[in-house]
């Protein structure tokens, strides 16, 4: 029987919450070894002087409790990164409870995300795994420290087992627990190393199937995502906001809304107008009846189906050179002097993450306090902007941090949380702010729209000598981190993702070309990958068929130093027996490497020719991650990135009028529903390397995938993505 | 004030007549399992039973539950046992675990009426709910055992 304990809000000031992981059914935070507490960790670690003993606590009831510094979003990082420990410290995992970590980046921040507590880009594993290893493995050696003193024995002659010490010799044993109730605190942690880490192959958690801990709190109701928080004395808000970016409130007519019943308030803020109300209804009403007057927005002229237009014709125009992410030899020159050129183009419209719960946050200034609950993908950020808005110190903000109803890169965004801290300021209550579905998708930030150009010159044998990719669109981070931006020398890692590809070729160059209106952008799962993968695994097969060989045969031609890429791609052909030639429908196959793991996938689909509607019936995909450390949560990853990508490539798209989002809901931002999944066979091929991201991996193969398997189906290409019914029919007609 | 039959207790809340159940059950009465998505029942997050019927309680004026049963995610089983829970848990249905009380409240309206539903009976019944995670292929495995394992 699984056990998980609600949440207390404001308990001491902390938002506690428990995960029983395995059976145990043991009650969380009975009496805990002082010197091994997490309260203590807190302590010491803000101090600055042990910021390690902050990751477990051994209960002497003999139960083990995690901290878990990423957020939680679906990613299964809550089990996962615990397990890592837990395998280290050599813990019985039935006794495992888990714990999201204070947001101290000091002690739980990611190693490989500059030390900020962060969740974005698949990248917690392998940001965290040195770190969790030696956290574990310096636990396991405090007790077995203890244990060897208390028995007079050295502490070479000690092994342990599932959460307990041994002592072969003398046949003696103790659990952690036994340990926790006598030990006492070693003035210095222990120095580990990777000396004391465990051979890969003698784990026994990671690479098992461990159900994840907070699955079933997310069946029965009692799971607490950012909108569930309930604070004493709260009051709601709804915030009208400018239409475009950059409008400010000139003008407020709020007479009707303060009629409106429950209503308290009217706040002005820099980018929109807040009503604030004793329930939600009462401030959506009175949002509605608001009349506000705006200045005028930062490029109201911007039209995204005029701009896409003319993006493809910079892109095609390699004349105008732009800010280089990949360069290696000279792609100019080598395709200037090649014997022949092929070249090709790409499109993809704008995407909004339509992550299930919309943005809300809730704050409380108190006492000197900034008190901010949300489901933020980094905690780091969400403090920043606290504080900010409330213009206090960072030690003022006591961040908690909730589930998140899907993230996707949306909620590594705060903007929902500067409302609820500045609405607290100004109402001086409690107060939660709950965005629409409408506000949520036309203030959205979103993936930005690319036009593609992809050229390569081939010597007079046919092999690729040169290769030149143009990315044309707006810089997500010109938007949302300058800063980052500046430091880079304006390299976008985000827009440009997926454009450093495995194809062995000498001379290459993929630049982008910043052009654009003045759109709200973020990070959007798998980020530029998504559209980048699509264009280069769609030219591979154009060009295979320039040349007239086969698409698969070139592939492994070009990766023929990938012993990886090749076993990948080798796998996903024999498992979709790709080879066979199926009646009215087509395959095809796309390739890539994803945040470190290698992938390859086979789209199977039809296409109703009267309605342009494509139906993908069976997809098959193939994963290296390296060692993997939850085989069936890849699966399930899998599962999500390809449904995710399959959106991207079928219905997707955002396009903005005046610098107005022209969507609205989920009528006409459709996502796929269950009737428009395929099967989905997916392999997970774990080896001995490292582990890699697994989040978004899958996700950018769909786009060459389908429309790969369209051009083998009707020998028309699918350049632009979403391949909507529209564009079909004209590419069928072309 | 409206007054109804909340998973088999009696429940009121001083929330005007067209307030839409859903906010009535959240924000009113603190039952929070129950999830707003689209506020337009496009997406289903926020599926109840009402008299055993499946609902989008942000469709729902509260004034048209008066007197009668609604139930939800907290009510579908004493101790999250019903066997489409188990199924979830089994299957390992949830990512993120926004619409999946909105995603068993539906399903278990398809078992009380169809004990082996086909794949097309499921995805049929279950098209109206939106899982952005895309926990789909899952959802269909664990409607099908709990249909088995009852």
């Amino acid at each position: 029987m699984t056990i998980q304990k609600k949440s207390e809000f404001i308990e001491g000031g902390i938002c506690r919450r428990g995960f029983v992981a395995g059976a145990g059914g043991l009650t969380f935070g009975l009496t805990v070894a002082p010197w091994l507490s997490d309260r203590n960790g807190e302590a010491a670690a803000a101090s600055g002087k042990s910021p390690v003993n902050a990751w477990v606590t051994i209960g002497v009831d003999n139960s083990v409790t995690i901290m878990s510094p990423a957020v939680e979003m679906g990613q299964g990082i809550m089990t996962t990164l615990p397990m890592i420990i837990a395998e280290e410290l050599d813990a019985d995992w039935a006794n495992v409870m888990v714990e999201q970590s204070p947001p101290n980046h000091k002690v739980y921040g990611n190693p490989g995300f500059g030390g900020f507590l962060v969740t974005v880009a698949s990248r917690s594993v392998m940001g965290y795994w040195d770190k969790l290893r030696l956290a574990g493995a310096q636990a396991r050696r405090v007790l077995l420290d203890a244990a060897a003193a208390k028995w007079g024995v050295p502490v070479s002659e000690l092994t342990t087992g599932p959460s307990v010490v041994m002592h072969a010799k003398s046949g003696r044993k103790m659990t952690y627990g036994e340990i926790a109730a006598f030990a006492k605190a070693p003035k210095t942690l222990p120095k580990v190393t990777e000396a004391d880490l465990k051979e890969p192959r003698d784990f026994r958690i990671l690479g098992q199937d461990i159900p994840r801990v907070d699955v079933p709190s997310k069946v029965d109701g009692t799971a607490e995502f950012g909108m569930d928080v309930q604070v004493p004395g709260m009051v709601y808000a709804a915030v009208l906001r400018a239409p475009a970016e950059g409008n400010k409130p000139m003008k407020i007519d709020d007479v009707a809304t303060r009629k409106v019943k429950g209503v308290t308030d009217v706040v002005s803020l820099p980018y929109g107008v807040a009503v604030i109300g004793m329930t939600v209804e009462a401030t959506r009403a009175g949002k509605e009846a608001l009349k506000v007057d705006w200045s005028k927005p930062r490029d109201g002229s911007y039209n995204s189906e005029k701009a896409i237009a003319e993006f493809g014709k910079k892109a095609a125009d390699g004349a105008k050179a732009g800010i280089p992410f990949v360069k290696k030899g000279d792609a100019v020159a080598a395709n200037k002097s090649a014997a022949k050129t092929v070249a090709r183009e790409y499109a993809a419209d704008y995407t909004y993450h339509a992550q299930m719960e919309p943005m809300n946050a809730t704050a409380w200034i108190h006492d000197g306090i900034v008190e901010v609950w949300a489901g933020c993908q980094t905690q780091s950020r969400a403090t920043l902007a606290a504080f900010k808005a409330a213009k206090v110190k960072p030690q003022q903000v006591r961040y908690h941090q909730l589930l998140l109803g899907g993230g996707f890169g949306r909620r590594a965004q705060t903007e929902y949380i500067t409302d609820a801290v500045l609405l607290a300021k100004a109402t001086k209550r409690p107060v939660k702010v709950i965005w629409s579905r409408e506000d949520d998708v036309q203030f959205g930030k979103l993936r930005p729209q690319v036009a593609q150009h992809i050229e390569v010159g081939l010597d007079k044998d046919g092999n690729v000598a040169g290769w030149r990719h143009r990315v044309v669109g707006e810089s997500v981070l010109a938007y949302t981190s300058p800063g980052r931006l500046k430091k880079a020398k304006g390299k976008d890692v985000l827009v440009m993702a997926g454009v450093a590809h495995h194809y062995g070729i000498p001379n290459q160059l993929a630049e982008h070309v910043v052009d654009g209106g003045a759109t709200r952008l973020a990070a959007w799962r798998a980020i530029g990958a998504g559209y980048t993968i699509f264009a280069i695994e769609a030219f591979i097969d154009d060009l295979a068929r320039e040349q007239g060989r086969d698409a698969v045969d070139l592939r492994l031609a070009m990766l023929a130093d990938n012993p990886r890429a090749q076993h990948v791609i080798k796998e996903v052909v024999k498992m979709s027996d790709y080879r066979r030639k199926r009646r009215g429908r087509a395959l095809g196959l796309s390739f890539g490497e994803v945040v470190g793991s290698y992938t390859a996938a086979v789209a199977e689909v039809s296409l109703d020719d009267k309605t342009g509607k494509i139906s993908v019936h069976n997809y098959w995909n193939t994963v290296d991650p390296g060692l993997a450390l939850q085989p069936q949560n890849i699966v399930a990853q899998a599962e999500g990135n390809i449904i995710y990508g399959l959106g991207q490539c079928l219905t997707e798209r955002i396009t903005i009028d005046g610098g107005v989002v022209q969507q609205s809901n989920f009528h006409d931002y459709e996502v796929m529903r269950i009737g428009d999944v395929p099967e989905i066979h997916t392999k997970v091929i774990s080896t001995d390397n490292r582990p890699t991201g697994i989040g978004e991996f899958a996700l950018p193969l769909t786009g060459g995938a389908i429309s790969n398997a369209v051009m083998a189906l009707t020998g028309k290409r699918l350049n632009h993505m979403p391949f909507t019914p529209d564009r079909v029919l004209k590419a069928l007609k072309a | 004030m409206v007054a109804f039959t909340l998973n088999g207790q009696p429940a009121s809340a001083d929330a005007e007549g067209d307030t839409p159940l859903l906010w009535v059950i959240r924000e009113h009465l603190k039952l929070t399992g129950t999830k707003f998505g689209c506020g337009s029942g496009l997406c289903g997050a926020c599926t109840v039973h009402v008299d055993g019927k499946a609902v989008f309680s942000c469709q729902t004026a509260a004034s048209e539950v008066e007197g009668r049963k609604v139930t939800t995610i907290e009510g579908l089983s004493k101790n999250g046992d019903h066997p489409l829970q188990k199924a979830w848990v089994a299957e390992q249905v949830p990512q993120c675990g926004y619409c999946q009380s909105g995603q068993i409240m539906k399903a278990a309206t398809l078992l009380e009426n169809n004990k082996n539903p086909s794949r097309a009976d499921i995805v049929a019944h279950m098209q109206t709910n939106i899982c952005r995670c895309g926990t789909y292929p899952r959802i269909v495995k664990a409607i099908q055992r709990a249909a088995k394992e009852g």
